[in-house]
């Protein structure tokens, strides 16, 4: 059902095929929000991917005449939710796109047009009849142009990518699908698009911690009604973005002739034993985007790699790569892996995890061709390390 | 020594505290940061900073 609130209604595309994000696997698809709100200047808060036009402009035209809409709120530059603007506009020529500066000069570099901007400083209020539009900035959340949009009438935040899940579903609510479900997709959202912001998202929760608000509607996915789901949604956030995670391990790896996976497997065997937390995942087989989720969760990580041509096989070095630019903290972790006659590349591997925000607490193990069942006994050190951190921290 | 904001994402540049993750010594001038430093928040370079 499309009316959320009373003359405000879900206006967006079920994105039901899509399976990538750029990057990012999303295996239920997604979709992309945008909100029509039928007062007395009508206004329309985002829109959708450019194959999504049609169906949005369907639903926008089964409440109100398209010609009527005043306001083109852009919260958020990136083609997802600017990429069909312009389609609104060829109904609404003389509608104002509202959004941050940053967020003008990016739709000036994507669409090459100069559209009837209204820049919005924060904190900025825009009346749109009985109801007021009130601004905040949130630059790097997670890109320099975000704002979120807030109704004090109605309590309700259009927070654009903050909250958002990659979800397809005729539901629109969280606890319509589950909320268990819902914040898995959260999780999943945030390790992948938020995790380096985490001061960002620490000053945005504390601006919007003073706001009223009955309803989060973020840009992707389900929406978030009723005190207790929102808390657990936002004491999540809190969570994450002070880099807070769970007593788990996480042993992620790369393996030419399974001697590297013979030591994951080891270390998975001996956590178990210890009654610790452990999920197991091979590069060859795991999308970045789900070992990344796992990072969020895991205080404690381990990584393993066969060498290749004097370096770390190439899946891992994609996987760090990924892990550099979304910069974990306050994790640690040790490494492992086996190697022909050459173990430079392990010093590369090392640095890229430091680089990503994991501290290595003692030097890795590696061995050569296979190892003994002595040496896979020796990952109990790993072991010992992962208890006294769990212990301390 | 003044504090310098990027006008990418908004991050300021305290000389007081430096910054330590990015080789960058508590008590060193803007001006004296090499010009190889780039924002720790958004990745940009020093030309994206003005004064405060």
């Amino acid at each position: 059902m499309a009316e959320i609130k009373k003359d405000i209604f879900w206006a967006g595309y079920i994105d039901w095929e899509l399976r990538n994000f750029h990057g990012y696997s999303t295996p239920t698809g997604s979709t992309y929000n945008a909100y029509l709100i039928n007062d007395e200047q009508p206004t329309l808060i985002d829109t959708v991917k450019y194959y999504g036009a049609e169906e949005m402009i369907a639903r926008i035209k089964q409440q109100i005449d398209p010609a009527d809409l005043k306001y083109i709120i852009s919260n958020h530059t990136e083609m997802d939710h600017s990429g069909t603007i312009r389609d609104v506009l060829k109904l609404c020529p003389n509608a104002q796109v509202v959004c941050t500066q940053k967020g003008a000069d990016g739709l000036k570099r994507y669409f090459k047009e100069d559209w009837n901007f209204k820049i919005v400083e924060d904190g900025e209020e825009l009346s749109i009849g009985k109801r007021t539009l009130k601004f905040f900035h949130t630059p790097m959340v997670h890109w320099p142009d975000n704002m979120v949009t807030y109704c004090p009438e109605e309590k309700m935040l259009f927070s654009n990518d903050a909250f958002g899940q990659h979800h397809a579903s005729w539901q629109r609510y969280a606890d319509e699908i589950g909320i268990d479900i819902a914040m898995e997709a959260a999780a999943k959202y945030y390790a992948n698009i938020v995790m380096p912001y985490g001061m960002q998202v620490q000053k945005a929760l504390g601006a919007l911690g003073t706001l009223d608000i009955d309803m989060i509607c973020p840009s992707h996915g389900l929406l978030w009604r009723d005190k207790d789901n929102m808390n657990r949604l936002l004491s999540s956030y809190d969570k994450w973005s002070k880099y807070e995670s769970d007593n788990r391990v996480l042993i992620f790896f790369d393996t030419m002739w399974k001697s590297t996976e013979k030591m994951a497997l080891r270390l998975q065997r001996l956590l178990e034993d210890a009654g610790i937390h452990v999920v197991v995942m091979n590069l060859e087989h795991t999308d970045i985007s789900d070992v990344i989720t796992e990072v969020l969760r895991s205080k404690f990580i381990l990584v393993g790699s066969s060498i290749l041509n004097n370096r770390m096989l190439p899946k891992m070095a994609a996987m760090l790569t990924y892990l550099k630019g979304l910069k974990a903290k306050n994790r640690y972790g040790l490494t492992f892996g086996s190697y022909g006659w050459a173990t430079i590349g392990f010093k590369e591997m090392e640095q890229f995890i430091t680089d990503g925000g994991i501290k290595l607490l003692g030097d890795g193990k590696y061995y050569k061709l296979l190892p003994d069942e002595e040496e896979l006994e020796t990952f109990s050190e790993f072991v010992d390390k992962i208890k006294e951190v769990f212990e301390t921290e | 020594m003044d504090k310098y904001v990027c006008n990418v994402c908004g991050y300021v540049y305290d000389p007081a505290l430096g910054d330590p993750d990015g080789g960058v010594e508590a008590g060193t001038a803007f001006d004296a940061i090499p010009d190889s430093w780039v924002c720790p928040e958004c990745g940009v370079d020093k030309t994206n900073f003005e004064a405060c």
